[in-house]
């Protein structure tokens, strides 16, 4: 993925930035110019703010067959977060036992090394998403 | 809005065919439909593909024209189209064709689909097949296309209790079906045993509950339903065309475990029918992964949520079941090739609507095909019926 693609998203890569709609309150993440919910009513209401980085597990599957550039990790766990703010979002789960996740697990969001552009290029960072610990 | 009618098809092997080039492919079906209808090329008016990735699989694009060309109809500037929608491209390419003939514009439409995916290694093939995601806020967080369907399989499992056995059920009954299709890719039956100690793909899916990489082609001939008798004794009527997109990335969704694009396209093709889904005695749908076929059948409304794999378990969907799904083997045992695979369905459906399916063929009036695109983003159905 070209440098500038990744750069263009590093808000909310970085800090989780999303939008609720002014009419309805509805998260989005990330950021969308209208809400799926209020189309035309949410025009121009859209508000920018970072999610506060924790939520459950929706949903997640350890992952054997991986893209080359993971190939160092498998396997390693995908899962579907449902944030505490309502948005869903797609990341790995990292500093755990694959046995041990399951459905409902606390987690918070970290920023981690997500891949690199080849042994010249540049690091691409993101979230990843750790256990919460009681 | 007109009547249209399929008058023919063709179909080639389905596998990794080291010999044949994308161009070879690509025309071998149409050329088969074309010939057994008895069609000259200046009766073709226009020519649809369906195509999902040349541009990654062989650095092709302008897929149109350049099988409009090897058809030797270069001469004759034809319109045509290549229409893309991932996993959905070949459905797609049917229903363009279909709108095409229906609004009277054009009288015989080709409708082609193709891929050739095997000139690229499995995991490149696996990096193309996830474009149909959200690139920039799934793949590139660690999904690949198989991950997001064991997440949905995943949560499946823990909304409905449903057990691991129900989802190799889909794959066992697939190859049994491949088994008896000579075009297939897969053509030997696995046990229970095999899926579930099959490699890890992505929990809880393995090799087995994956549809291959495959190369293939599969083309069908479309004429006004009043013109049909020209060409064929049997002609097939489309009874209903319909198409229903989804937000591309499957985190969006409230619900993971059924796709809305098939729940409206499916209501939309009944009433466009005007059938219900009892009345559908074979159904070719979409098991890029053995979960897929589980929410497809649940959501065409053959069974009720959180019972499609049980109903599999039971041998429901099998030939000689209360609906026969995927007679063909489906996309897990007559393999995948991406754009091919919505046009094979359609192809599938008029063998045995035709009664020309040999051991596999089914007592049935009316066939229905469920394609999908990406996590179900795009889904077509399309509803064929004996004319």
């Amino acid at each position: 993925m070209a440098a500038p693609r990744f750069w263009r998203e590093a808000p909310s890569r970085y800090n989780l930035v999303a939008t609720r709609c002014g009419n309805c309150g509805s998260v989005s993440f990330p950021p969308r110019s209208f809400c799926p919910k209020c189309h035309r009513k949410s025009v121009g209401r859209m508000e920018r703010f970072r999610l506060a980085g924790k939520g459950s597990v929706y949903t997640y599957s350890v992952v054997h067959e991986v893209p080359s550039e993971l190939d160092m990790q498998k396997p390693y766990v995908i899962a579907m977060i449902e944030m505490d703010e309502g948005a869903k979002l797609t990341a790995q789960v990292i500093d755990v036992d694959p046995k041990d996740v399951h459905i409902g697990m606390r987690v918070r969001a970290t920023l981690r090394r997500l891949g690199d552009e080849g042994p010249d290029g540049i690091i691409h960072y993101g979230y990843k998403f750790v256990p919460i610990l009681n | 809005m007109r009547d249209v009618a399929v008058i023919n098809v063709g179909v080639t092997r389905f596998g990794e065919m080291w010999d044949e080039s994308f161009r070879a492919i690509g025309i071998e079906a149409g050329m088969q439909a074309i010939m057994d209808a008895g069609i000259a090329g200046d009766d073709i008016d226009a020519l649809y593909v369906g195509n999902m990735s040349a541009g990654r699989f062989i650095d092709q694009e302008h897929i149109g024209a350049l099988i409009a060309d090897y058809s030797g109809m270069a001469s004759a500037h034809i319109p045509a189209t290549r229409v893309e929608a991932a996993g959905a491209s070949g459905g797609l390419a049917f229903r363009q064709g279909f709108l095409a003939v229906a609004s009277g514009l054009h009288d015989i439409v080709v409708v082609g689909g193709a891929e050739k995916m095997t000139d690229v290694g499995d995991v490149q093939s696996n990096s193309i097949q996830a474009t149909a995601a959200d690139q920039e806020w799934e793949v590139t967080l660690g999904a690949t296309f198989a991950s997001l369907h064991a997440m949905i399989a995943k949560r499946y499992m823990y909304d409905f209790e449903a057990v691991r056995e129900e989802l190799a059920a889909v794959a066992v009954k697939n190859h049994r079906h491949g088994a008896m299709n000579p075009k297939a890719q897969f053509r030997r039956e696995i046990t229970m045993d095999t899926v579930l100690n099959a490699p890890k793909v992505a929990d809880p899916l393995g090799m087995f509950d994956c549809s291959p990489n495959s190369d293939g082609s599969a083309a069908v001939v479309l004429c006004s339903l009043e013109r049909a008798r020209e060409f064929t004794d049997t002609p097939v009527k489309v009874l209903a065309s319909s198409q229903a997109s989804d937000t591309l990335a499957l985190h969006h969704r409230n619900d993971i475990c059924t796709f809305a694009g098939t729940r409206v396209a499916a209501r939309r093709a009944y009433e466009m029918a005007g059938i219900g889904p009892q009345q559908v005695q074979v159904a070719e749908v979409h098991d890029n992964f053995s979960i897929s076929e589980i929410i497809a059948i649940e959501d065409l409304g053959f069974f009720d949520r959180g019972t499609g794999g049980k109903a599999t378990v039971d041998g429901q969907t099998a030939i000689g079941g209360n609906v026969a799904i995927n007679t063909s083997g489906g996309l897990k045992a007559r393999g995948d090739p991406v754009g091919a695979t919505g046009v094979a369905q359609i192809v599938e459906l008029v063998h045995q609507l035709r009664g020309e399916a040999d051991r596999r063929q089914v007592e049935a009036e009316v066939g229905l095909a469920q394609n999908v695109g990406g996590t179900g983003a795009t889904v077509v159905v399309n509803i064929l019926g004996v004319a």
